[in-house]
């Protein structure tokens, strides 16, 4: 995953004549995309574990990988550990250092041909800096990015646009740095101006158009240069009602053509509404890729618009509990047989992943039948501390009591910290224990007397 | 790209626009990824149209409303010609004939390349907004402050030479051919160190005052208002330190092919040329060359490693 392509980074992709042009594109043919594409025999490149099945997004079959991050991670380094003057550069060396800031973490990402992506996340979790990587404007501190074909882009309120210029002055610049010539610009500037609506005001200077107008041309220009690649930041909140309506009939128009769209958006309706799959982000990791009706869930539990006991599916939390294991001895034979006054240890399988609450606070529930809780197991306050990795927590029961039945178990898992859930899994395996009773869960003491 | 005019995006829609929702897709025909890794390309490439849009916009920017100000830049030279004529020839009585015509004849190519570093210096700064959203390439942005800078000087050379034909004086000859080597050596040059500041400007803003001062003193080490036989003079055999100055070399062929000082003044201890012949601007334009190919090479290299920052530094 540490291969650089230099398909297109900014780093690497400037021909001159001194220089080899770039080298030619990895062959764009590529079959399996690794979305659940039915290729026969097409390796699966590497999806990060969160996917897991989940990746399948129900997309038809694509020709075409078009865009394909590996490994990607960005360190923003801090402003004090940077040099920002010849003199400091020269004079003063080694200052204060500062942290570092990563903003991507390890993104693993395929995208094929014809598929409308959704990328959601809290403020600051570093959607518009993955856009940016994807756009080739920013280089990733690490991992490969490559893009095949056109990318017009909308980052953060509008296209690049010069204020000092005019509508008209502009919308030619900006076809011409995104790959058009004249001539096609030429015949698209009516369609543009149509598009945007903005045929009064063609003439002004842009720096007098409002945030919604300045939208508009920016989103007219970026449908209107035939891009294959798509890549649109959260700009249509500005726009009002009646164009946002048009913008999202651009966007379903581009998806039955067969363009690839990557946009960034807080509206989890958006996302049901129009898109393929969905990238949830979390402090620079994905947390999630699959598909829109479980990323939504995800994201409205995340965000505190869901009860906090609505479980997120533990597949997709950053907590799985994997499997849950009886038996006599921490690290003996399993088996699933008990009888009362003996010691049970119950394992917990975890599976820790990157994102996961640096302490990890376990509620562990056996529950009966018709899902009564029998007994609630915790761990200790403050919970336990978890790497990144697969750890098993055994819960020892020194002896049963008289029980009679089958018996489930019911994991909650939350953040030690803040007592936020992360997830819940009730597994289906049953321990049995044998009472000597005849009847009902639990054996006690009595007497039976007749009174009087 | 002729083969992609047929595909625009709007209404008639070529792609599989009348598939229905649900499983998509596109034919594969086998032209498609290489038609993608091209229109990739096209993004990153340097592009002639592009560079000419972009002076275009430049010349436009600032003239915006004034056809006059256009005109006016290209009288203002002539103007420095005058008032320097007074001063040095009548007033200092430098010791140059024909002092304006000479001057001119080295200043212009000065003006041409100190214009065009100060202005590629901000150049990438001061298109923040574009490097920040749009993915092109980058050295665009440098490139079109020498063209914008390209354009003004050959329409000023038009202006001196209509003068230098007005005032009767010699001009028209194979002395003018010399200007080709020299203007590719100028040219050279000024890309070099065009691509070199405007990269180092990003990161380390200082740069731009940094390159105020030295142009100010550079403009003295080339023999524009002086003669370059008063270096001779001073330097004696080390005369070649001085001219490894590239613009020194290049202001001094410019000199040689655009002025003729009248007869008296062309050998002898009253030289105001160096050489008469050609061999010697010859020579030195080789060497301030191939000095210009290692800074291009140097600048390039630095601009291809700092341009991937850019959008995080502005
Ligand atoms: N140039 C930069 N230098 C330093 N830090 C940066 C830079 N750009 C972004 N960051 C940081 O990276 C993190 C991710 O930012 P990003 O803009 O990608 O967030 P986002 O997911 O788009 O958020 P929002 O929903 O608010 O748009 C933020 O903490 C931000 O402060
Ligand atoms: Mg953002």
């Amino acid at each position: 995953m540490a291969r650089h392509s230099s398909a297109y980074q900014r780093g690497s992709a400037f021909p001159l004549p001194a220089q080899p042009p770039p080298a030619p594109e990895p062959p764009a043919t590529v079959a399996g995309t690794g979305i659940g594409t039915a290729v026969p025999g097409a390796g699966q490149p590497g999806q990060p574990g969160e996917a897991g099945g989940g990746s399948g997004a129900g997309v038809g079959t694509e020709t075409a990988v078009v865009i394909q991050a590996g490994g990607v991670s960005k360190r923003f380094v801090s402003y004090r550990n940077r040099a920002t003057s010849l003199k400091e550069r020269f004079v003063r060396r080694g200052g204060p250092a500062g942290e570092d800031f990563w903003a991507l973490r390890d993104i693993d990402v395929t995208i094929g041909r014809g598929q409308t992506v959704g990328l959601a996340g809290a403020n600051g979790s570093g959607k518009s800096t993955l856009l940016k990587v994807l756009a080739g404007i920013l280089r990733p501190s690490s991992g490969s990015v490559s893009v095949h074909g056109r990318i017009a882009s909308l980052l953060e309120l509008g296209a690049g646009f010069n204020g000092e210029l005019s509508g008209r002055d502009n919308v030619y610049l900006n076809a011409s740095l995104l790959g058009l010539s004249r001539r096609e610009i030429d015949r698209l500037f009516d369609s543009i101006v149509d598009f945007a609506e903005l045929r009064h005001k063609i003439d002004d200077d842009v720096k007098h158009y409002s945030s919604g107008q300045y939208v508009r041309l920016g989103f007219a220009v970026a449908v209107h240069v035939d891009p294959d690649v798509l890549l649109v930041d959260e700009v249509l909140a500005v726009g009002d009602e009646a164009f946002q309506r048009k913008c999202l009939a651009k966007i379903a128009e581009f998806r039955e053509q067969g363009r690839t769209i990557l946009f960034v958006t807080h509206s989890l309706d958006l996302i049901e509404q129009m898109c393929d799959r969905v990238l949830v982000l979390e402090s620079g990791s994905m947390i999630f890729d699959g598909p829109p009706a479980v990323g939504t869930k995800l994201l409205r539990q995340k965000l505190g618009s869901l009860p906090s006991d609505g479980p997120v599916d533990w597949q997709y939390a950053t907590v799985r509990p994997q499997s849950v294991m009886f038996s006599h001895q921490s690290g003996g034979p399993t088996t699933v047989q008990f009888d009362p006054g003996e010691q049970v240890v119950i394992s917990v399988e975890l599976d820790v992943t990157e994102g996961a609450p640096e302490h990890v606070y376990l509620h562990t529930y056996i529950v009966g039948p018709e899902e009564i809780a029998i007994w609630l197991m915790e761990t200790p306050p403050g919970g336990f501390r978890l790497e990144p990795g697969r750890h098993v927590v055994d819960f020892v029961v020194p002896r049963l009591p008289e029980l009679l039945g089958a018996f489930a178990v019911k994991v909650h898992v939350s953040d030690a910290a803040t007592g936020v859930p992360v997830t819940t899994r009730r597994f289906e395996e049953l321990f049995g224990v044998s009472g000597s009773h005849a009847g009902g869960l639990l054996k006690v003491g009595y007497e039976a007397r007749l009174r009087g | 790209m002729s083969h992609l005019a047929d595909a625009p995006a709007p209404a008639t829609g070529q792609v599989m626009a009348s598939t229905p929702p649900g499983p998509r897709g596109e034919p594969d025909h086998a032209a498609d990824s290489s038609r993608l890794a091209h229109r990739s390309r096209a993004q990153t490439k340097v592009r002639w149209e592009l560079l000419r849009n972009l002076v275009r916009k430049d010349l436009k920017v600032k003239y915006k409303g004034s056809t006059l100000g256009f005109a006016w830049s290209l009288a203002n030279p002539m103007l420095l010609l005058v008032v320097y004529t007074f001063v040095f020839q009548i007033v200092l009585k430098a010791g140059i004939p024909r002092f304006g015509i000479y001057l001119m004849s080295g200043l212009l190519i000065w003006n041409a390349f100190s214009g065009s570093v100060s202005a590629a210096c901000g150049s990438v700064v001061a298109n923040a907004n574009l490097v920040k959203k749009v993915r092109f390439p980058l050295a665009v942005l440098p490139l079109s402050a020498v063209g914008f800078a390209a354009v003004h000087f050959l329409l000023q050379l038009a202006v001196l030479f209509v003068v230098i034909l007005v005032l009767g004086y010699h001009l028209l000859g194979p002395n003018l051919l010399l200007l080709v080597p020299a203007g590719a050596v100028a040219f050279v040059f000024t890309v070099a160190l065009s691509l070199l500041v405007s990269a180092l400007n990003v990161r380390y803003r200082d740069t731009a005052h940094l390159l105020d001062v030295a142009l100010l003193a550079w403009f003295w080490v080339n023999p524009m208002v002086y003669a370059f036989s008063l270096i001779e003079d001073r330097l004696h055999e080390w005369t070649w330190v001085y001219l490894l100055n590239p613009m020194a070399v290049v202001v001094i062929s410019f000199q040689r092919a655009i002025y003729a000082p009248p007869a008296g003044y062309s050998t002898g201890h009253k030289a105001v040329l160096p050489h008469d012949g050609y061999r010697f601007y010859l020579e030195h334009l080789a060497i301030a060359g191939a000095t210009s190919l290692a800074l291009l090479w140097i600048g390039l290299q630095v601009f291809r490693t700092m341009q991937a920052d850019f959008a995080e530094d502005l």
